[in-house]
């Protein structure tokens, strides 16, 4: 161990360089793989041109999760394309030997939910996935982030991809965040500050008491965003609160190995001294609820406040303008009581269990408004099961929700789940892209307590006057 | 797959000047849903070209013929969001071959490398030259010279260099992908996880 001072990210990456390539990337080393049933089947049509077959098997996750539908699972899939992809799968995986959860496996949901729920993900790791949100299990202390098909095929043929290393960024968020200010507005914050493009061609660690004092669930909200400032992943020190976490979990590390493993995860920080090429401070009081305005997860605003007029937003006019017009919103509009039409909770981002929990906390005793249409989807199975075991559906079912079944579902929309055309939606997700939810669909980014003040009001609700 | 080798490239552009064109844009999820690579250039920036009812939007660039080539240029921040490599596929299977912009998403720009699309980044104001030179005259040549990694404006002469790692240029130069460069690696793989911790 060299005794220069070195961050949490070098130390990983570092331990993950098959070869350095003179003026060119480094063969990076991918402990733990992902697959889903969009961005696969490509990849292994291409071993199969290239006469290649899978190199470890055991180091590769399936799950069904972008496609499926979110009621009547146990029926079969009515899309034809959806189907023939979700069978593509199931017949890659049988093919390779790789574990497969499909679409009615009790193990079944979203990839970054079950990943760190059945304990894949793991502090240290080298995690991929051809979907960019794979920057969630950078909560645990893993260097993870999203790929493209063809380094699917990479890393199902030589379990490596080439990747220049990124520079390093660290955002420190501290002090105590107020009342009804979420993880979700955290990231939320940090996005509107840096913009949808402020840290591309960077990896992020964050640190500082607020991610010190989060939750898992928290975290992983956190670094699932990462990737909406540009960011290639962002990462969290593992602390007690990770190891707890991991701890008993089906595929962690038992007995013997846990204690070895515990005395590694416990290096995994970054040293005093270390450098990063940037780095960004804010203090926790500043950030309230916040929602999204626009049509990048960089325009986002604390909910009280006014959509800034396009001199002070930071992007071109042009850019801006059509922005708005997309969202039927103008320069200076009050967000609180904007109408809304159709509320989603759920993704890889708040589909966990202390999602549901926030949600529950203020439509209980409430009663949805009837003009709001709401989905409610569990990232997996196990948070369904949990959302039933602590009476949470109870709570839904008295005020008008329906618990659906386990998916991406409204995120992107792929399924049937479609936001329609210039209906408004508060949503838990990620994204609110230019018709990410449904061709017309104008989203609104916000957390699961905004999402539910909007889903009792009917309109756009500051969740502070309703706890 | 293989792609075509990129080595110089003179063509006419197609002007984007938009910000921020996110994947979904270039190509939106519900168009994922294919099991092979074939077609996806038809639903290139499908909800920008194509009313609701697949008539084309006039005003959008693509249904204006004045304007083609084999060169898109477009606004910074050009590739982010989602790590689908279907917008690489639909921008190549459309027939572009290089994506001009001052600022691109890092996934998509792998991605496109991967696919043989060659991302040259400008400087904003090298950006607005050619938007300049385009809305002038709309078959303005850009000469895009790998080997030598500059863009000129033919027109006028201006001319900018751009990055790109040697080992990338090589591949793109000879149609190599790193699919063959990590199957001759495989004994260094293996020697590897026989000593890694997972």
């Amino acid at each position: 161990m060299s005794n220069n001072p070195s961050t949490l990210f070098d130390k990983v990456w570092d331990a993950h360089v098959v070869r350095k390539i003179d003026d060119g990337p480094d063969v990076f080393f991918i402990d733990r793989h992902f697959i889903h049933e969009v961005t696969s089947p490509v990849a292994f049509l291409g071993l199969e041109t290239r006469g290649l077959t899978v190199m470890f098997p055991e180091k590769t996750f399936a799950t069904a999760d972008h496609n499926t539908p979110t009621i009547n699972q146990h029926l079969p899939v009515q899309d034809p394309l959806s189907a023939k992809q979700l069978k593509a799968l199931e017949t890659n995986t049988a093919k390779y030997g790789i574990s497969h959860w499909g679409l009615g496996n009790p193990k079944n949901g979203i990839v970054h939910v079950v990943g760190p729920e059945n304990g894949i993900t793991l502090p240290g790791m080298t995690i991929v996935c051809g979907d960019s949100h794979t920057s969630t299990h950078g909560a645990f202390g893993a260097i993870a982030f999203g790929i493209g098909t063809s380094e699917v095929e990479m890393v199902l043929s030589s379990q490596c991809i080439m990747q220049p290393k990124p520079r390093k960024m660290r955002i420190n968020v501290n002090g105590k965040l107020g009342k009804a200010v979420l993880p979700k507005d955290v990231v939320l914050y940090i996005i509107s500050k840096l913009t949808a493009a402020g840290a591309t061609g960077y990896f992020v660690e964050y640190a500082g008491e607020v991610f010190e004092n989060m939750s898992m669930e928290g975290r992983m909200t956190v670094c699932n965003m990462s990737i909406e400032m540009g960011a290639r992943g962002g990462m969290i020190a593992p602390d007690e609160t990770t190891f707890n976490y991991i701890k008993g979990r089906e595929k962690a590390p038992k007995g013997e190995a846990w204690d070895k493993a515990l005395a590694y995860w416990k290096t995994l920080k970054t040293d005093e001294g270390a450098q990063f090429d940037i780095e960004y401070n804010y203090d926790a009081a500043d950030i309230e609820p916040m929602i999204t305005f626009g049509t990048n997860p960089g325009m986002g605003i604390g909910i009280s406040h006014h959509i800034p007029v396009s001199q002070e937003a930071g992007s071109g006019k042009a850019s801006y303008e059509k922005s708005l017009n997309y969202m039927g919103f103008h320069e200076d509009d009050a967000m609180l009581g904007k109408k809304v039409d159709y509320v989603f909770i759920g993704s890889c981002t708040n589909g966990r269990i202390e999602d549901f929990r926030a949600f529950a906390s203020i439509v209980k005793g409430r009663k949805k408004a009837d003009h709001v249409t709401a989905w409610v989807v569990p990232g997996s199975h196990i948070v369904e099961q949990q959302i039933k075991d602590e009476g949470i559906l109870d709570i839904l079912t008295e005020a008008g929700f329906q618990l659906r079944q386990p998916g991406c579902s409204a995120c992107l929309a792929m399924n049937d789940d479609k936001i329609p055309a210039g209906k408004y939606a508060v949503s838990t997700s990620n994204r609110n892209f230019e018709g990410r939810q449904g061709p017309g669909a104008r989203t609104m980014l916000a957390s699961p307590l905004v999402a539910a003040a909007a889903a009792v009001t009917g309109v756009v609700t500051d969740p502070r006057t309703l706890l | 797959m293989a792609y075509d080798k990129f080595t110089i490239l003179t063509s006419s552009a197609v002007p984007m000047p938009i910000e921020n064109v996110d994947t979904d844009q270039i190509i939106p999820a519900r168009f994922l849903k294919a099991t092979q690579r074939k077609g996806f250039g038809d639903n290139l920036f499908r909800d920008w070209r194509y009313n609701g009812d697949d008539t084309p939007k006039k005003d959008f660039v693509l249904n204006n013929n004045i304007y083609s080539g084999k060169i898109l240029v477009a606004g910074k921040n050009f590739g982010s969001g989602s790590s689908r490599e279907h917008a690489a596929w639909a921008i190549y299977d459309y027939g572009f071959r290089c994506v001009v912009s001052s600022f691109f998403a890092d996934i998509f720009k792998n991605n496109s490398l991967n696919v043989g699309i060659l991302p040259v980044q400008v400087s904003a104001v090298f950006l607005d030259k050619i938007f300049s030179a385009i809305e002038a005259d709309p078959n303005a040549q850009l000469e895009i010279n790998l080997p030598e990694q500059t863009i000129t404006i033919l027109a006028t002469g201006e001319k900018e260099s751009f990055d790109i790692n040697g080992y990338k240029k090589h591949n793109m130069i000879n149609g190599y992908d790193d699919i063959d460069y990590l199957q001759s690696m495989k004994d260094d793989i293996r020697a590897f996880v026989s000593t890694s911790q997972y």
